[in-house]
């Protein structure tokens, strides 16, 4: 195992992309994730890599979609308002089957809105990132140490699947330092994807990939086999960490920055003597809808705690479907919610002070 | 300790992130958890600077310090914002040389070091916040001295290794204070 080290999360997401093989980065810099771009800047010239600050985030999805066309690994990171940019190149990616990784730092938003952290958007990277029937892969990072871990298997289970995969971070966690241990480095593996138009001397027949089908039945055909995959994916791929959820009757749901806020006042809700845990999702998509279900019969209630107006609860709430009630707290607009905040609401609903 | 949860604030170019940095370096040879989190922004480019550092034998819930076990003051209007969210039997440590406002609150201890000072009259101009980690370490205990030079190595990149005797000459002069 590797020396403990001090890194920021956005330096960490960029080492940990060199060490799973991604020798291909464009992007264009956003607060607050300009150093993951600005350290790819420094490694990527000196490892035989690519980095390229594009014209702007359009620009910079579509060399993401041609790179990664060809099966390089491939990544780009932004944050909130880049990736309303990218939309349509995702959405082209998923049409044509081509993995890569997009990390998205958010910020409050709407609109240019802050600069501050946020998880406004929930409901983008899960359900509406871009037209057409697609889903992409979601992580959740928690600590540095995970947004590392997590960067390898994104890119892995992208390969895996041959769809985009987004890690969904946020301006404090991509800000922080915490103690990491970097992974081995892993080599670029440019030769295992059959399917790349990657030039093949005329010894096969040429690949295409396109995401363009005019004729309706060739196009439904397609999207259908996907989602069977999609089904695969959330049967073998959901993952989430519980925390103390074993005889608790209050159940946070919160993911990223707020579980950490939430795991605070969970620690002192317990010092007084109230049952309530955490279900962190890990992964956003697939939800971890398996995690939520095996405590709905000894729940009285769950609490989904988010730095939003209220989205990822309705993905609790069509889990729950209405067999307990599904509470909400957030702040939004760059506002980190307290320890004592999220106390509050916790005491609130075991009935008030005992 | 089980936990120390830290606040340093004063303007941007005071050293404040980087006083953090040492600390957390420090607490990591330490084997303790920790997390450091800076404000970040327009702020950092000499408006107020802030940097929140946890450091625990447990997991590390929310890296935002809110209520500080110690407030670090380096400028007035840091302290005016941040003085009433200090927990009670708390700490707080101001560079007198600059903020001449006594702190009003009763049941924390104030420390009140001629931080500025005492850096330049030893001929470290810009080492303020070396002096007041020196004092906080001293207040503290939160790591032993080995460890803390160490935090300081860690936290200084091997281009400006030069920098290391006088930043550990400021921190000496600030566990003297």
């Amino acid at each position: 195992m590797g020396e403990k080290v001090l890194m920021k999360g956005n330096e960490a997401i960029a080492e940990a992309a060199i060490a799973a093989g991604c020798r291909h980065f464009f992007g264009y810099p956003i607060t607050p994730q300009t150093e993951v771009a600005a350290y790819m800047s420094k490694r990527m010239p000196k490892i035989d890599g690519v980095y390229l600050q594009a014209e702007s985030e359009v620009a910079s999805i579509n060399m993401v979609l041609g790179a990664g066309a060809a099966g390089v690994r491939v990544m780009t990171s932004t944050s909130s308002p880049g990736v309303s940019l990218m939309a349509e190149g995702i959405s082209y990616l998923a049409g044509s089957d081509v993995p890569c990784l997009i990390v998205n730092v958010q910020r409050g938003g709407p609109g240019l809105g802050g600069i501050q952290p946020s998880q406004a958007d929930y409901h983008q990277a899960t359900k509406s990132t871009a037209h057409g029937d697609f889903h992409i892969l979601v992580f959740a990072p928690s600590t540095v140490q995970e947004t590392v871990d997590m960067i390898s298997t994104a890119f892995d289970l992208g390969d895996k699947y041959r769809m985009p995969a987004m890690v969904l971070s946020d301006g404090m966690l991509g800000q922080m330092m915490e103690p990491v241990v970097l992974p081995e480095p892993r080599e670029p593996d440019n030769d295992s994807k059959d399917w790349a138009a990657c030039g093949h001397g005329g010894k096969r027949k040429h690949n295409v990939v396109n995401s363009l089908y005019i004729n309706p039945q060739d196009l439904e055909d397609l999207v259908v086999a996907r989602y069977k995959r999609y089904e695969e994916i959330k049967e073998n791929h959901q993952m989430a960490e519980e925390y103390l959820t074993d005889d608790a009757e209050i159940i946070i749901v919160a993911y990223g920055s707020s579980s950490r806020v939430s795991r605070s006042a969970i620690d002192a809700a317990r010092k007084q003597g109230i049952k309530v845990g955490m279900i962190r999702p890990i992964t956003l998509w697939p939800f971890p809808e398996k995690f939520i279900e095996k405590h709905i019969d000894h729940t009285k209630v769950f609490l989904s705690v988010e730095m939003s107006m209220g989205q990822m609860v309705d993905d609790v709430r069509l889990v729950v479907n209405g067999k307990v009630p599904v509470e909400f707290y957030g702040r939004t607009g760059g506002i980190i919610p307290t320890p004592k905040e999220v106390l509050e609401q916790i005491v609130k609903l075991n009935g008030g002070v005992q | 300790m089980s936990d120390l949860n830290i606040l340093f604030t004063g303007f941007g170019g005071q050293g404040i992130l980087f006083t953090g940095k040492v600390m957390a370096y420090a607490a990591l040879m330490e084997g303790k958890e920790l997390s450091w989190l800076p404000s970040y922004g327009p702020e950092m480019r000499g408006g107020t600077a802030s940097c929140s550092v946890c450091i625990s034998d447990n997991t590390i819930g929310s890296p935002l310090v809110v209520n500080p076990d110690v407030l670090v003051a380096m400028n007035l209007p840091s302290l005016e914002k941040y003085e009433n969210d200090v927990v009670p039997g708390g700490t707080i440590i101001v560079d007198s040389s600059i903020v001449h406002k006594d702190v009003t609150r009763t049941d924390v201890k104030v420390v009140r070091i001629d931080a500025s000072r005492i850096a330049e009259e030893n001929g470290l101009k810009g080492a303020a916040n070396m002096v007041i980690l020196g004092r906080l370490f001293k207040e503290t205990g939160f790591c032993t001295a080995e460890n803390l030079d160490l935090g300081l190595q860690k936290s200084i990149p091997a281009k400006k290794a030069n920098l290391l005797d006088n930043n550990r000459k400021a921190i000496s002069l600030g566990i003297e204070s």
